[in-house]
């Protein structure tokens, strides 16, 4: 028998058509079923439209920034491998002249180029990693934050070369012996993937602040800027903030007072 | 065509040859038949006479659960059967994706969206829950890779 072109053709475009439709598995299963279901946000959660941060390295001392980093480091299951390059890291210190390559010059002391730094994923505005994943592992949330999606990343590594402040670490080995203590609330990584901040996402939505934040002290302060009346955009209109290596247009989101 | 291939195939040629005439290698070839059957069906004459592998009998016996006074999962248990795996899929792109956090069951009770924080919390029994099924249909999904499961004993 067979059927003519004619008829196949009917036949594609008329699947094509319920295909895009996108009905999931579970309605045509179950219809009904899940209609009546919903997924919310929690009740506490904090909810903006562009998250931030502005750092005060005058109120951060090391043992506050060691701190920060510690707690970030211990609730998100971020192992703690030797080898530079293999090394993770989510929030670390760097020297100011390698945090602010070129606003450094030639008069300035020792101690004020080797001083340390926080610093972290700057969640941007215009994320070049974004662009350039090819998966959508790594998307801009509507709150601005860049997220990880672990499930998606297939460790193409393409995200680490678009970033311009060397944010992400890729996992080149299981790790998980490398953790000292898990926390079992949060996942951990697998090989093969990379990672990054993600302003603590899992904290906001149950009201809480990051951890960083929590840690410290009132020297890194977090909060929405399209929101006028928020500290943080309160701390932008009224004192000199930086950010780093603002001229590539990435347009950070975490500010720093130096 | 070639003049030597035309008058290969013209049937009132003298050189005409029948295309088929002889089984070439005829006995190679059967014997590399009879090999190939034979690795084909192996796996079946492995298991020939001996009983199929028992249904899995997954445990809901866990402190958590005895604890319930109403046996129930989020959903029907059924649907769970059947649907899990899709649920998950959607639990996934509902929290990591959307970053909506809090599902409301058909029943109207409402969940925290997270597998190691809500659906281990009562099945900490990992091996004799989720392996015991998985292992029967031979499926292995990577979910543990990241996820931490529940501590058990053995
Ligand atoms: S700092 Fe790097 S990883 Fe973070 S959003 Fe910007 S480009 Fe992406
Ligand atoms: S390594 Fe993962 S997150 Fe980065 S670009 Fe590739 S798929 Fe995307």
């Amino acid at each position: 028998m067979g059927i003519s072109r004619r008829e196949f053709l009917k036949i594609a475009g008329a699947s094509a058509i319920v295909g895009l439709g996108g009905i999931s598995a579970i309605e045509i299963l179950h219809p009904g079923q899940f209609e009546a279901s919903q997924v919310s946000r929690g009740p506490k959660a904090l909810v903006g439209k562009r998250w931030a941060m502005v750092i005060d390295m005058k109120k951060l001392d090391k043992q506050t920034m060691q701190k920060c980093i510690d707690a970030c480091h211990r609730i998100h299951n971020v192992p703690d491998i030797e080898k530079p390059k293999e090394e993770i890291k989510w929030i670390w210190k760097e020297t100011f002249e390698h945090a602010f390559p070129g606003q450094e010059h030639e008069y300035m002391g020792e101690d004020i180029k080797h001083l340390p730094l926080l610093v972290l994923c700057n969640q941007c505005d215009n994320p070049a990693c974004v662009r350039v994943c090819p998966t959508k592992a790594t998307y801009k949330r509507e709150d601005g934050i860049v997220m990880m999606d672990m499930h998606r990343c297939i460790g193409c590594r393409f995200c680490m070369a678009a970033c311009p402040f060397g944010a992400r670490s890729f996992n080149w080995r299981d790790p998980r012996p490398f953790i000292k203590e898990e926390n079992k609330e949060y996942p951990t990584r697998m090989k093969g993937v990379v990672e990054k901040c993600t302003f603590c996402y899992e904290r906001l939505a149950v009201g809480l602040q990051p951890a960083c934040v929590e840690e410290s002290k009132g020297a890194i302060i977090f909060g929405d800027l399209e929101d006028p009346d928020s500290e943080v955009s309160k701390i932008l209109h009224s004192k000199y903030t930086i950010r780093r290596k603002s001229e590539l247009g990435t347009r950070p989101s975490v500010y720093y007072i130096v | 065509m070639h003049e030597e291939w035309k008058t290969l195939f013209d049937p009132s040629s003298p050189k005409q040859v029948p295309l088929v005439r002889k089984f070439f290698d005829g006995w190679k070839v059967t014997i590399g038949l009879i090999v190939f059957l034979g690795i084909s069906i192996l796996p079946f004459l492995f298991d020939l006479g001996k009983a199929a592998p028992p249904p899995p009998e997954p445990k809901i016996d866990t402190p958590e659960i005895q604890k319930m006074v109403e046996k129930k999962c989020i959903e029907p248990k059924s649907f769970m059967k059947t649907e899990h795996m899709v649920m998950l899929d959607d639990w996934r792109d509902w929290y990591v994706r959307e970053g909506r956090s809090i599902y409301t069951a058909t029943d109207g009770k409402q969940y925290n969206i997270s597998l190691s924080n809500t659906c281990m919390k009562c099945h900490s029994n990992k091996k004799k829950f989720c392996d015991e099924c998985h292992n029967y249909a031979a499926v292995t999904p990577y979910c543990w890779d990241c996820h931490i499961e529940p501590k058990e004993e053995g």
